[in-house]
């Protein structure tokens, strides 16, 4: 039988944040060429920083992202006050918690039900979708909907943030909107359960290739915010000494840098969080992940939606315990804590819906001088390619049509954030 | 019934925010994928379709290739909206612009840096003639959902181009002035709703600055308020650092958008 010859090159993968191509040769069997290149233009938004005041840092650094803006700007500030010697209050803390929640449920819908179920249920968009399931993609949206709610009572709006600054908050939610967030919280129980079975039904392609997971960890929760970095090959660092990890490089076909760990490439995002984490789950949590089939160590990078199902289900019930906590205490007007110095170093580091996000400022008599910024999809670059070496050699008898299918997925999964993760930079402070 | 009238939607230099803002409007208003066809969004949807009337553009232009791609655009489509800051002003991307480029591209690249193109970010009118503007970073969702209907009616959207300040004192808002904060209300378009300071922050200009802004005016209310004119500066050159660059240039106080 004569050996396959494929070429398959997908011009702007849809359904996912920024502009990427596939392209993949094979040639008489051999795998000449599988590359992900990330077209989009460059934003060089750590160059931009320098020279601006500090208190600009996480207004400017959140619209590195639409999606993930509470991510960039909570980082940014934590970055700053690391720098500053700032120290946020219990309840800066609790209300930065509930914040990250909204946005992880936001994020995680919009990827689960609108970017991801499309391909489970044989449509091309979550337009058809609303013809066909119309009762889940009106669930996808009202759970959307309150994710959004969450965050414009804590920070004006989700994308981009306006309340949240060095130090605390300028705004806070009234007791009125926080009993009324709850209640709506815990009537969208039966929404996480819906959820929940639905991807129970959704068929997702098996395919294995173990990696290296790395993820931020905390002994006593869930870690989104702050702890020290920690990998399922064994070892943890605190986040200032993040480059150890990250390695960054450029390479020719992408404006996103690459990272590697050890290996050649590792997995940062909710399955890496999953594998490092799954102790620290929500009891509810836990379950779903037992339901939907979710074992530790998980090595199918096509599960990962279904690790973001199972933080659905955490978020939504820490988001409720987080809303009691806060009602309990009251939240009342409060200063954002004041900085101890004007000039200092300090990187701030979050588990954001797409993975790790490292923010490295110095701060000189309240200006920024230098920032780096390494982004969770730039993290990932490495590992899809390696997926994709891994994955096309198993599938060279398939028509091509389907196997551009099988990797435009297998992207999705990682539910790349494009435009973030082109201004990368890994800039020495010398 | 009439054939639904073509959409599509395009991305440049931006964060896609404002698409993203465009998904959760459907949110309140599903009825908008009744009245429309869309027939290109790549972040949400994997159809194609040819030809369309109206081109919603988001991102400003930072590369040569871009403007081919905005020219091609501009002839296929009748109506032309640029959506949200970065494509109406340039946005965050023109602080670059008073860098200098080389040094950017190095910071970023280092000694890669030739291997990705840019030059300074323009507002897409800077390339194509631009047909109707949302304002915004992002834009605001209600604002969009008038500005759609307005378009699918054959009027021009409203947006408004009095001051910010007029809308934060309808809303009963503390001066934040008062709060010792900068802002920049009294030279910068309303219509959305004065959020900023309505959250304890002051405005940054995303919504671009009214016609003929009194930017002297400004400065002086700022000294009557023991506010840094550097500080107002810096927040002149968040999103508006195109249009600072051409008053600066034409000396006169006066920017076209």
């Amino acid at each position: 039988m004569a050996k396959p010859s494929v070429r398959i090159d997908v011009h702007h993968i849809t359904r996912v944040e920024g502009h990427g191509n596939i392209v993949v040769d094979v040639q008489n069997g051999e795998l000449k060429q599988c590359d992900l290149e990330i077209v989009e233009s460059p934003r060089f938004i750590e160059a931009m920083l320098r020279g601006r005041p500090y208190t600009e840092s996480s207004h400017l650094t959140s619209r590195i992202c639409g999606i993930c803006a509470v991510g960039h700007a909570t980082t940014s500030l934590r970055a700053t006050e690391k720098a500053l010697g700032v120290v946020p209050s219990e309840q800066t803390v609790l209300l930065r918690k509930l914040n990250f929640h909204g946005e992880m449920l936001d994020s995680h819908i919009l990827h689960s039900y609108m970017l991801v179920a499309p391909d489970a249920l044989g449509v091309g968009s979550v337009v058809p979708l609303a013809k066909t399931h119309p009762e889940v993609v009106l669930r996808a949206l009202r759970m959307k909907k309150l994710a959004g709610d969450l965050c414009a009572a804590i920070c004006g709006r989700h994308t981009h943030p306006i309340a949240m600054t060095v130090g605390g908050f300028t705004h806070f939610p009234s007791t009125a909107d926080l009993e009324q967030l709850r209640e709506r919280l815990e009537a969208a129980r039966a929404d996480v359960d819906a959820t929940v079975e639905l991807f129970q039904k959704l068929h997702l392609p098996a395919f294995e290739r173990e990696t290296e997971y790395v993820a931020l960890r905390k002994d006593d929760e869930y870690c989104f915010i702050d702890g020290e970095i920690a990998s399922t090959d064994g070892g943890s660092w605190p986040v200032e000494r993040y480059r150890e990890i990250t390695n960054e490089t450029v390479i020719r076909h992408s404006s996103a840098k690459r990272t590697h760990h050890k290996r050649a490439e590792y997995m940062v995002g909710a399955l890496a969080r999953f594998n490092v984490n799954h102790e620290q789950l929500h009891l509810k949590a836990k379950s779903a992940a037992t339901a939907l089939g979710l074992k530790p160590k998980c090595t199918n990078p096509y599960l990962i939606t279904v690790a973001q199902v199972v933080e659905i289900v955490h978020c939504m019930e820490d988001a409720i315990h987080l809303a009691d906590l806060l009602l309990k205490r009251g939240v009342p007007w409060e200063e954002p804590a004041a900085p101890a110095r004007l000039s200092g170093e300090g990187t701030g580091a979050c588990d954001v819906p797409r993975g790790t996000l490292f923010h490295h400022y110095v701060i000189e008599d309240g200006k920024v001088v230098g920032a780096n910024c390494i982004i969770p999809t730039g993290q990932n670059l490495n590992n899809i390619e390696a997926d994709m070496r891994t994955l096309v050699p198993t599938l060279l008898e398939r028509r091509p049509e389907e196997i551009t299918l099988s990797l435009e997925m297998l992207v999705r999964a990682y539910d790349p954030c494009i435009s973030c993760s082109t201004h990368m930079l890994d800039v020495r402070f010398e | 019934m009439a054939a639904k009238p073509k959409v599509a939607f395009f991305e440049f230099t931006s964060c896609e925010g404002c698409q993203l803002t465009v998904v959760d409007s459907l949110q309140t208003s599903p009825e908008l994928l009744d009245a429309v066809e869309i027939v290109r969004f790549r972040e949400a949807m994997s159809e194609k379709g040819e030809g369309y009337a109206i081109a919603l553009i988001e991102g400003a232009c930072s590369r040569p290739s871009d403007e081919a791609h905005l020219k091609e655009i501009r002839e296929k489509a009748q109506l032309v909206v640029a959506l949200g800051a970065c494509a109406h002003l340039g946005g965050i991307n023109t602080i670059r612009n008073r860098h200098d480029l080389a040094d950017v591209r190095r910071y970023v690249y280092g000694e890669q840096a030739e291997w990705f193109e840019t030059y300074p970010a323009r507002p897409i009118e800077a390339v194509i003639p631009v047909d109707a503007f949302i304002p915004g970073c992002p834009i605001d969702r209600h604002e969009f959902i008038r500005a759609v209907k307005a378009l699918l009616q054959g009027r021009a959207p409203q947006i408004p181009d009095h001051p910010l300040c007029v809308e934060c004192k309808l809303k009963e808002n503390v001066c934040v002035y008062l709060r010792g904060r900068t802002c920049l209300g009294p030279i910068v378009r309303a219509g959305c709703d004065a959020i900023c300071p309505t959250y304890g922050d002051g405005c940054e200009g995303c919504r671009g600055l009214i016609p003929n802004p009194n930017v002297a005016s400004l400065k002086q209310v700022l000294a009557e308020h023991h506010l840094s004119p550097e500080e107002t500066l810096a927040k002149l050159t968040l999103f508006l650092t195109y249009q600072t660059m051409e008053m600066e240039a034409a000396g006169d106080g006066k920017a076209k958008r």
